[in-house]
């Protein structure tokens, strides 16, 4: 049940929970029981809302930034990543395999605000070689989901 | 002017799931539940394959019987998943549909006066296509207490000397049954006592809900006395590339090969070339697909006994086939007054064969939301008729 239970609710965490126990043809109390247990698992870590804030009033700035740095001696990466993703305004960090080293994914309100951080305060960590930025123009699909149109039933009527 | 009509054509009654959609189309707000099609678009990597053939200029016929790597493909699927072995030269058919094999299956065995059986409820095509072919169709009523399923005295009962196809549709549209390995041994001992042939339409093979879908060549003396028909419609989703097969004995498939031959050259390139990739990197798609059926047919089952609908459970398709004699009105009726009512359409069980009476086909190719929205309304309009009845 676990994977498909998973698999339900990485599309759709607001699904009820009794409608939920009944898709998976299992016992409420069995999802609720699953439920707990991958989130003390550390496997269920937020349920979160896909927003497309490009349809909204609201300005927001968003960036893809490469960064290249020295990994430290015991600690390899973790230390530097952690001290990157303190910052609120870093939505994800990755460890990256190529040519650079870190993908860290910001969102702020200008590019001025963005542009800031990079030159203020990522660039001037010891560790940091070099950055790249990148800034996000338009997301066409996000989390499995593509943005803006609503796909249309388009089935005609046949028969038999 | 003289009559410019067949009359054996004339005389075929058109399919009675028509009439609702027609209505439904025209109706605002409507939702439908009457079609008998997977509601999503065919994998990305299988129409990319598609796409990509016709880059390459693949914009030829391919030989009759099928692209010879397509026909590796559909032995190779049949061996893994059946374990039935058939020689892609010679033993296959690649046809336009399922449908087409069907035509030409019963086009190739039937003489004047034969029998077919046919057991119903079941898909529309094939009494109209025994009749074309010169049959006597011959119909077995099949049970709600047997959950739909053949049994062996119901297959003895309808057999004559006449008798040379039982048509076995499992799993079946418009009921949901399945035939398990216990059912198919019954039946099998009967068929090979009376020596008659088997056309096994297996399209919904891949969708099965309990255990996997076994079919009745495999069986021990079957496959020489089947021929077995599938396709890529219901388990890739599929339909409008219009892309099916057949399997059976050499002799069979030579003769549906020379019809298909003269009346279809062949099968669509584009199609059979996606259809490759469809059974090569496929299997994980039709997983999910099938999860997300059964996600919905839970979902159906559970509001019919919510309320206190009968309904048996079935295993296979993607249709459920709930029970409204309770209701004192006719198939036709309670689908005509619901469409009408809470702009519901369902199709009558009556299109389907005279034992459909009394029941209604609801097809979950549809997705959670709508299915949430369509048994909202059922639910009111049971209530409704109950109250009309006093209960």
């Amino acid at each position: 049940m676990r994977e498909e239970l998973l698999a339900i609710i990485e599309k759709n965490s607001r699904i009820d929970l009794k409608e939920l126990a009944v898709i998976l043809g299992v016992e409420e109390i069995d999802v609720v029981n699953e439920l707990a247990a991958l989130e003390a698992e550390g496997i269920i870590c937020g349920y979160h809302t896909l927003i497309n804030w490009e349809q909204t009033t609201i300005d927001k700035v968003t960036a893809l930034i490469e960064v290249r740095v020295t990994p430290q001696r015991g600690q390899g990466f973790d230390s530097i990543a952690e001290r990157i993703y303190k910052y609120p305004e870093v939505r994800s960090v990755y460890l990256i395999s190529g040519g650079y080293d870190l993908m860290v994914i910001l969102e702020g309100k200008t590019l001025r605000e963005v542009s800031n951080f990079v030159s203020d305060k990522l660039s001037t960590l010891d560790t940091v070689l070099s950055t790249a930025t990148h800034f996000i123009l338009k997301k066409y699909k996000d989390h499995g989901t593509v943005l803006g149109s609503k796909k249309q039933d388009e089935r005609e009527m046949i028969t038999p | 002017m003289r009559n410019p009509l067949a009359d054996k054509v004339v005389e075929i009654k058109p399919s009675g799931i028509r009439k609702f959609f027609d209505v439904v189309s025209e109706m605002k707000d409507a939702i439908s539940l009457g079609v008998g099609e997977p509601d999503f678009d065919t994998p990305w990597h299988i129409r990319d394959e598609g796409i990509y053939s016709l880059e390459k200029g693949r914009t030829f016929y391919t030989s009759n019987a099928g692209l010879k790597d397509l026909k590796i493909e559909i032995c190779n699927y049949l061996k893994r998943s059946q374990g039935i072995e058939y020689d892609y030269n010679g033993e296959v058919l690649v046809t336009v549909g399922g449908s087409e094999a069907i035509d030409m299956g019963l086009r190739a065995m039937i003489n004047p006066g034969d029998e077919v059986l046919i057991p119903q409820p079941s898909y529309v095509s094939y009494e109209p296509c025994a009749i074309l072919a010169g049959a006597k169709p011959v119909t077995i009523n099949l049970k709600a207490e047997n959950e739909f399923r053949l049994t062996a005295q119901e297959l003895e009962d309808a057999i004559t000397d006449k008798t040379k196809v039982l048509i076995l549709p499992f799993p079946n549209n418009p009921t949901g049954a399945i035939m398990e390995l216990a059912d198919l041994e019954a039946i099998r001992e009967v068929i090979i006592k009376h020596d008659i042939f088997v056309m096994s339409d297996e399209i919904y093979a891949e969708l099965t809900y309990k255990g996997k879908h076994v079919s009745i060549a495999s069986l021990p003396g079957m496959q020489e006395r089947t021929i077995l028909i599938n396709g890529f419609s219901k388990a890739y989703a599929m339909t409008g590339w219009r892309l099916g097969y057949a399997c059976g004995p050499r002799e069979i498939i030579a003769q549906m090969t020379k019809i298909h031959q003269f009346a279809i050259m062949c099968a669509p390139t584009t199609s059979q070339y996606a259809a490759v990739e469809a059974l090569k990197n496929g299997d994980e798609d039709v997983a999910q697909m099938r999860m997300a059926y059964n996600q919905r047919r839970r979902f159906l089952m559970n509001a019919f006994r919510e309320m206190g609908l009968e309904c048996f459970e079935p295993y296979g398709a993607f249709y459920v086939f709930p029970c409204i004699k309770e209701f004192g009105m006719t198939s036709d009726e309670f689908a005509t007054r619901f469409l009408e009512e809470e702009k519901v359409a369902a199709v009558p069980g009556t299109a389907f064969g005279d034992c459909g009476e009394g029941y209604l086909r609801i097809s979950y190719a549809y997705s959670l939301e709508k299915l949430k929205e369509a048994m909202g309304r059922l639910a009111r309009f049971v209530e409704k008729l109950r109250a009309e009845q006093g209960k």
